[in-house]
């Protein structure tokens, strides 16, 4: 096996990019709703039931990618429902997403627990790319990654081009930092918001579905352990950008896993600590962005968290 | 050109009726405009000329009424809608994104092309470059919005609506945040556009700008409409009493005899005062003034030139990164609100619902704001109820506050009634220097009357006024000395009975300047 000829470099980058593979599509996901004006504060209850969703269907079905879209109406259903509740009945975003995220820990372990240990049938492969072997060092890193690493770089850079490469963008853009603007340019503001928040919530889920699928192959409770909140970070980290989100994403993969190696070589370090890690980073990374920018306009969809209603007055 | 006669009108309203809850904001109105011409909708805020011109253009739904356009009956559910019916709309505070450029302002929300790549790009900016050229609209077509004169930003607009074909322009006061030059400006444009066959609406309360630029004038009072004639029919007195239904309030403006010396002391002085601005850029510049008691000193300027920042310094809510200032003779080091509140400064914020009052509290409360340690309305933490009550009763009547009760949400009272309010409120703790940020912006003719005798009022009584405003008529009116900021300078200094408006209106925007400033030099 070429395994054992890579380098510990290598070896760490690859394991940086597959933690970061969940983190990047949830945080895709907070970004596309979040540039629509809605705060989804969802995320982690939708990748729970995203990953309970897949976790439940392969081991009916043993069909990953039947696991995968079940993963994205899973995580499209929360999404509708947060939708509803901060769209239409117009309450406080904060709330509806962190009661989202409660809601989703709950029915997931009621879900999941059922099917106690059992394993799910099935993995989603790797994709192997042999002609890359032949480039020495970053060849031999993505020549055997696996397919949802791929999946998840593909919508990061389609979402760029969507977001600003086309009409659709502008209005997305628009309506984040000027509803009302958007509003009486006829762009329907209600209905780009719904299908944000949604196709949001629908990536999440797919961020869940790639847990268990592919990083940590077994149900437990509270499988994604915070992820979801990391991802919340990572919107405003990446500033709204998902070329940005990609690279933020590899940097606190990183960190996850500098967690697990140094675990391998200091024993005496407890592991609780090591646990901590991408979690003290990220209020740290969050501190020294606010610093940095603490003069700057930081990128933030203007409406973002304020509903918007057309015929308000006073 | 067909018969004018038989032509229908453009805009031909009747009877409507919109309600808010139990606010009735246009009774029975009905409303014509001919095709191709410049008609104004006077009316003072409140009269519901901007309830109107939300009907026209599909933003409110009218509870019952007719709205025909080129003589076919109509009913908007959007402005999408209007917009389909050739309906543009130009607003106050205008529909654009900031963060977007004008170009993507102007694109957004229409059909043609999903993909939006270079090289589409690139043909759309030549086409929206010469089409703006053709219509005498000049703006930079790539620049981002947020970084564009408020006059600049209007242009966009009135180009967006063109853009989608528009026949029928509205523009909700299209001029109330423009410099002289910059109206006149738009006045020009206007004709220009009405040459080419578009109609065009506009709402204003500006008298002088009416009676010269437009051919036909309604007029709306209390969500009626009350007279509709030619500008040829009419004039401005007789506009103004048509507006306010009576004669409105003279501004009572007493001249300074000239014996009258100077006073000796200075009330405040600045000196090469810098300052940051919102996003660390250098807001003031070694600004340098003076501010002696019994004077109203007026600061003209474009908005955004350093205007804010100024106020904020002198009444601590925020320091200066240099230089000093001094009040009543004695430097002041470290200020904070309450310190400079303490030593007798007011302050009028711009933004008066959200830096001036808490808008969801009642006129008690806000009236309280800044007093309510004192023994008079508390005691040991507690309130005095009803005694405060009566107090601020009594201001509500001092003062011609119009609210329901004294317990009503500030909030929902009028702009000019809020402001009262807020002035009240300066005004009763006897300050001896009011800083007065734009202070009746938004008010209309009878209110701005009201504002402008309680800081004449002040005057009199030998306090000083510092007036920071972008109207000139009103700095013009109002203030015995007129200073001009342009990039956080002083750039010009006039005797207001010397200056003419053309002349500050250069000063205003950078074309001349009086002091040798190191940055322009």
């Amino acid at each position: 096996m070429e395994i054992f000829s890579m380098d510990i470099m290598q070896l760490l980058i690859i394991a940086s990019i597959s933690a970061a593979t969940p983190l990047l599509l949830a945080t895709l996901g907070g970004i596309l709703s979040e540039r629509a004006g809605i705060i989804n504060l969802g995320i982690e209850g939708m990748m729970l039931i995203g990953a309970v969703c897949a976790y439940i269907v392969s081991i009916y079905t043993d069909s990953e990618w039947l696991a995968i879209i079940f993963s994205l109406l899973g995580g499209s259903a929360l999404g509708a429902l947060l939708a509803f509740l901060c769209i239409t009945l117009r309450s406080n975003q904060i709330v509806a997403g962190l009661g989202i995220t409660l809601f989703a820990t709950g029915l997931s372990s009621y879900l999941g627990k059922s099917f106690g240990g059992s394993q799910p049938q099935t993995q989603i492969p790797n994709l192997d790319i042999p002609w890359l072997d032949n480039i020495p060092f970053f060849g031999e890193i993505f020549s055997h990654l696996n397919w949802m690493v791929w999946i998840s770089f593909f919508i990061a850079i389609v979402l760029y081009v969507a977001i600003f490469k086309t009409r659709w963008g502008l209005h997305l853009r628009a309506l984040g930092d000027g509803p009302a603007a958007a509003d009486n340019a006829g762009v329907n503001v209600y209905r780009y918001q719904y299908l944000m928040t949604i196709i949001g919530a629908a990536l999440c889920g797919l961020a869940g579905a790639t847990l268990i699928l592919v990083y940590t192959p077994s149900w437990n409770d509270g499988l994604t352990s915070g992820r979801g909140w990391i991802a919340v970070a990572l919107v405003i980290f990446s500033r709204w950008h998902p070329i940005n989100a990609i690279f933020c994403a590899i940097l606190f993969g990183l960190f996850e896993t500098l967690g697990f190696k140094v675990q391998l070589y200091y024993a005496d370090i407890p592991p609780y600590f090591l646990k901590m890690m991408p979690y003290l980073t990220t209020i740290v990374v969050l501190m020294w962005v606010g610093w940095r920018n603490k003069n700057k306009p930081n990128g933030q969809p203007i409406s973002l968290g304020k509903t918007y209603i057309r015929e308000q007055r006073g | 050109m067909q018969k004018q006669s038989n032509m229908p009108y453009a805009i031909e309203v009747q009877n409507i009726v919109k309600t808010f809850g139990p606010v009735i904001a246009t009774n029975q109105v009905s409303f014509k405009v001919k095709k191709g011409e410049i008609h104004a909708l006077l009316g003072e805020n409140g009269a519901g000329k901007s309830t109107l011109m939300s009907i026209l253009y599909g933003l409110y739904r009218p509870d019952s009424g007719i709205l025909k356009i080129d003589g076919e009956v109509v009913s908007f559910k959007s402005p999408k809608e209007a917009a389909q019916k050739s309906i543009g709309m130009v607003h106050q505070n205008f529909q654009l994104v900031s963060t977007l450029t004008a170009f993507d302002n102007i694109l957004m929300g229409l059909p043609e092309s999903w993909w939006r790549g270079r090289n589409w790009r690139f043909k759309k900016v030549k086409e929206i470059e010469s089409l703006a050229k053709e219509y005498g609209l000049s703006f930079e077509v790539e620049r981002a919005v947020w970084q564009m004169s408020h006059g600049e930003k209007q242009r966009v607009e009135i180009f967006k609506a063109l853009y989608r074909q528009s026949d029928i322009i509205i523009l909700d006061e299209p001029t109330s945040v423009l410099t002289p030059q910059e109206s006149d400006d738009l006045y020009r444009t206007l004709k220009k556009l009405k040459e080419t066959g578009k109609t065009i609406v506009l709402t204003t309360h500006k008298l002088r700008e009416v009676m010269h630029a437009c051919d036909h004038i309604s007029i709306m009072r209390k969500g009626k409409m009350v007279a509709s004639m030619p500008s040829s029919e009419t004039n401005e007195r007789d506009l103004a009493r048509k507006l306010m239904g009576e004669m409105p309030v003279e501004v009572r403006r007493i001249e300074k005899s000239e014996s009258s010396t100077k006073p000796s002391k200075n009330l405040l002085e600045l000196q090469e005062i810098c300052a940051k601005g919102l996003h660390g850029e250098q807001a003031l510049n070694d600004l340098s003034l003076f501010v002696y008691p019994g004077e109203i000193v007026g600061v003209a300027g474009v908005a955004g030139n350093g205007q804010k920042q100024l106020a904020e310094i002198i009444t601590g809510m925020q320091n200066p990164t240099s230089g000093g200032i001094k009040f009543k003779g004695k430097w002041i080091n470290h200020s904070s609100i309450k310190g400079m509140i303490d030593i007798g400064i007011a302050h009028v914020p711009e933004d008066r619902l959200h830096t001036g009052m808490a808008g969801s509290l009642d006129a008690v409360d806000n009236l309280l704001m800044k007093d309510y340690k004192k023994e008079k309305h508390s005691n040991l933490g507690i309130m005095k109820h009803s005694r405060n009550l009566d107090w601020a009763k009594s201001i509500i009547n001092n003062y011609d506050v119009t609210t329901p009760s004294a317990n009503y949400p500030v909030r929902l009272l009028s702009g000019g009634n809020q402001q009262k309010l807020l002035l009240a409120r300066e005004i009763e703790g006897d300050p001896a220097l009011l800083v007065a940020n734009h202070p009746t912006q938004g008010l209309d003719v009878g209110a701005t009357a009201s504002v402008h005798n309680l800081l004449l009022d002040m005057r009199s009584r030998d306090r000083g006024v510092l007036l920071i405003s972008e109207d000139l008529d009103e700095i013009l009116k109002i203030s015995d000395r007129i200073l001009v900021i342009y990039q956080g300078m002083i750039t010009g200094e006039f005797e207001p009975s010397k200056a003419t408006r053309e002349e500050i209106g250069l000063y205003m925007t950078g074309s001349k300047t009086q002091f040798n400033v190191g940055a322009l030099a």
